[in-house]
């Protein structure tokens, strides 16, 4: 296989990449390891930002982001960020995506913590699924080629540029090759690491991150994990922000409010962690208006029936904070192109430097469109000036027959939730030395061991058993370079919370940058 | 509680419903297919993704009727777990949903052309608001009898998608051309994707509504004309 632009991944970053590249006449392919529309951006509720509203001003949302950032995030690439947002509403309106409505026909919009101003634009609940669908339809429109269920095994280089990928075909389990002028990588976050802990998609592993790594390409601020503060108790799923937005209350055992629900994630997520050690916690809507809640939150509503069991309306919701998003990941630069040529990144699984310790909500969806754009622009022209080269499937294969080789009993499952918990308790809301190192220690143990996480399953036909081990493979890689980031960052700093070094440093106020083993 | 599972392994000639002890508490048939595989049989296939029904990744037919596995209670003993019906069966509860997915794009499911004058209001934004909460699950083209037997058939998903475009205020060139053959005038109206849609989405309402569309545009029904038409030649 043969494209001009090769995209990994069908998010929103993705499909909006692969519009905007079409435009520059190029060839272009979509390869995922899921069907295109089954993407985590699905999951997205809340909103996306932007400065539209008549006393919100682009600057505020700039000083938010850069607040919220605790001193981290670059600021002409935040300037950038909100200064595009505006566009990037109109745009996604005009392909279609049905946001909701203000009785005068504008945009609707709501707050989000953090925010000065109700900025998050929304489609009810289902911001993101409304957004991937209408990309999505677009892609078809312009007749893009999309490939489903095949798996990114390595991203291939030569003399330090990208010619392409391979990946594992998950319907044969064989390797196929693709050859690209460029390749764009939006693989994705990491959150999944923690687990039944996080709010996220199962295919929210890392693969992409760790595969550019291993070509050589710079990761950074991998440290910073953002805890969401209202996941549903036993089942992580996520109750959006908007809840707390419109006046929910948390509350302890007694009914008891105790901190301002409307502080930044990191902070509210702190609070909860902290009660928790003393009551449960509970988010309370019951004083909140009924016709809002079904107007604004009825996928909410409906989960909360399933998972717990209670009438939202009526009941307190038990909650905990879960893991769920990714600032860090592959280093990028104002074009998008990570340290190797021709390599880009986009989407969660990049860092493009306008999160910093802490993102904002709404920014994500936000970034996922106007990096989109960039990117695209910043690939194609790079494809422009390139030829194609030839990659064989050689060592990606022999990996994978290796994989069939391994013997030995211990259950690949147990280890994941073993790593689950091991992040949800060391490498977590709170951390501080001992424990970091002790988590450290204890996934080289399991990386020493892999060999004896054995497939149970040989079959080729549709393995799902080797796409999670793959994954398991990638997540204990990318879990010791998180926990090596957070020891390194000896300080506090907005989702980074060191119990000891509790104060914010400014030695620290730059990323923290690791490459081939090494920080930068 | 028990499940019976329908599992299909080519390459082993393997096709049988097996019967599985479901020990541990679950809430969801998503969570016991997920023990099952974790601790009984990890070579149990079946697909999910965000386990709280955006993602369209799970749905499965149970006890025959389509369902998303993360959205399904369980409660009683013995349900029947079998893949989607009329999509090739790939392996186990895994069906491939190429095709499926081929539908919205010969329905041309996208805008076409957009009215920059027009306005969306509140009101407007109603219009197609539950079409466009679909999240591609494929339980419709499961439940379809016309899907069935005629695999050129656009289906409901599609035809929704196709709706929710047409009937947008933004869409200065709504496409109904493209749904004319193998598209409105073939659905039967039995109502059956509707009875199954997760998401509250009658496409059968969908179809009538294009069928309308259509007929204010001047086509009519080629099934009527075939069957009555056939004296115009003798003219
Ligand atoms: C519950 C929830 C609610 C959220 N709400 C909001 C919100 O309200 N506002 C906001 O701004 N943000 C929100 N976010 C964050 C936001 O949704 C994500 O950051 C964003 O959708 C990520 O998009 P993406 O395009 O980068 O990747 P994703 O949508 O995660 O897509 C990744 C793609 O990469 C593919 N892929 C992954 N690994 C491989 C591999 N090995 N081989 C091939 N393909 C691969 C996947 O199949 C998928 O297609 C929310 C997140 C969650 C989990
Ligand atoms: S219309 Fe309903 S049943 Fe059909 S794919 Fe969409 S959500 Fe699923
Ligand atoms: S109403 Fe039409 S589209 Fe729906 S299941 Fe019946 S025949 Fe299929």
């Amino acid at each position: 296989m043969q494209y001009d632009i090769l995209i990994i991944g069908a998010g929103a970053s993705a499909l909006s990449s692969a519009l905007f590249a079409k435009q520059e006449g190029l060839s272009v392919a979509l390869v995922t390891k899921e069907f295109p529309t089954r993407a985590q951006t699905s999951m997205a509720q809340g909103g996306i930002n932007a400065a539209l509203g008549k006393d919100d001003t682009i600057e505020l949302h700039i000083e938010d982001t850069l607040k919220s950032s605790h001193a981290l995030a670059d600021e002409k690439m935040v300037q950038h960020l909100c200064q595009s947002a505006p566009e990037a509403i109109k745009w996604l309106d005009s392909i279609g995506v049905c946001f909701s409505r203000t009785p005068d026909g504008e945009i609707a919009q709501r707050k989000l913590g953090g925010a000065k101003h109700p900025r998050a634009c929304y489609a009810q609940d289902y911001t993101g699924l409304k957004i991937l669908h209408t990309l999505y339809d677009q892609v078809n429109k312009e007749n893009i080629d999309i490939f489903n269920q095949r798996f990114l095994l390595d991203i291939i280089t030569k003399e330090q540029k990208v010619i392409g990928a391979t990946f594992l075909n998950m319907r044969n389990s064989q390797v196929e090759t693709f050859s690209a002028k460029s390749v764009i990588v939006a693989t994705g976050g990491y959150a999944k690491i923690y687990g039944k802990h996080s709010t996220n998609s199962k295919s929210s592993t890392g693969d992409g991150l760790v595969a550019a790594y291993k070509a050589g390409a710079i990761l950074s601020n991998l440290e910073f994990v953002q805890f969401h503060p209202t996941a549903l108790k036993n089942s992580s799923i996520l109750i959006s922000e908007s809840a707390r937005g419109a006046g929910g209350y948390l509350v302890d055992n007694n009914g008891e409010r105790f901190c301002d629900e409307l502080r930044p994630r990191d902070e509210v997520s702190r609070a909860i962690y902290e009660q928790m050690k003393k009551s449960d916690v509970f988010l309370d809507l019951r004083h909140l208006d009924k016709e809002f809640i079904e107007e604004s939150l009825p996928q909410e509503q409906k989960l909360a029936k399933l998972y717990e069991d209670i009438d939202l309306t009526q009941e307190l919701i038990p909650i905990k904070p879960a893991a769920h998003y990714s600032m860090g990941g592959i280093e990028v630069d104002a074009n998008s192109q990570t340290n190797i040529e021709g390599l880009f990144s986009v989407g969660e699984c990049a860092n493009h430097n306008v999160h910093g310790a802490n993102r904002l909500g709404g920014n994500s969806l936000l970034e996922l469109i106007v990096f989109g754009k960039d990117v695209a622009k910043g690939a194609a022209s790079y494809a422009k000036a390139q030829e194609f080269q030839t990659l064989d499937t050689k060592e990606s294969q022999q990996k994978i027959d290796a994989i069939f080789q391994y013997e030995g009993g211990i259950n690949l499952y147990d280890m994941k939730d073993l790593v689950a918990d091991l992040f949800y308790k060391n490498v977590g809301i709170l951390r501080k030395e001992s424990e970091l190192q002790e988590a450290l220690d204890a996934l080289k143990n399991i990386q020493n061991n892999l060999s004896k996480i054995a497939l149970q399953d040989k079959t080729k036909e549709f393995n799902q058993e080797l796409v999670e081990l793959l994954e398991f493979h990638n997540m204990v890689e990318l879990a010791q370079l998180i926990v090596l980031s957070a020891l390194k960052r000896k300080e506090s700093r907005g989702a980074h919370y060191r119990a000891d070094y509790l104060e914010e440093n400014k030695e620290f106020s730059k990323p923290t940058r690791i490459y081939r083993g090494e920080f930068l | 509680m028990k499940l019976k599972i329908q599992r299909y392994i080519k390459e082993k000639e393997f096709n049988t419903l097996i019967e599985y002890d479901v020990e541990k508490k679950v809430t969801t048939l998503l969570e016991a297919l997920e023990y099952i595989k974790q601790t009984k049989d990890s070579s149990l296939a079946f697909e999910s993704g965000c386990r709280s029904g955006v993602c369209g990744s799970c749905s499965v037919q149970v006890d025959g009727k389509a369902t998303l596995a993360c959205s399904h209670k369980l409660q009683e003993d013995a349900v029947v777990v079998e893949p989607l019906k009329n999509m090739p069966l790939i392996r186990d509860l895994v069906v491939d949903m190429t095709q499926a997915y081929q539908t919205t794009k010969k329905a041309q499911a996208w805008l076409h052309l957009l009215d920059k004058e027009t306005k969306i209001t509140d009101e407007d934004e109603h219009i197609n608001r539950v079409q466009s909460d679909c999240i591609l699950c494929g339980s419709c083209y499961s439940a379809c009898p016309v899907f069935a037997v005629n695999k050129n058939f656009l289906g409901p998903f599609a035809l929704t998608r196709s709706w929710k475009y047409v009937a947008d205020k933004r869409e200065a060139q709504p496409a109904v051309d493209v749904l004319q053959t193998d598209g409105i005038w073939d659905c039967t109206l039995c109502n059956e994707c509707t009875m199954v849609c997760p998401q509250e989405i009658s496409s059968k309402a969908d179809i009538e509504k294009l069928r309308s569309k259509s007929a204010m545009m001047g086509y009519s029904d080629p099934n009527f004309a075939a069957n009555f038409g056939g004296f115009e030649l003798s003219f």
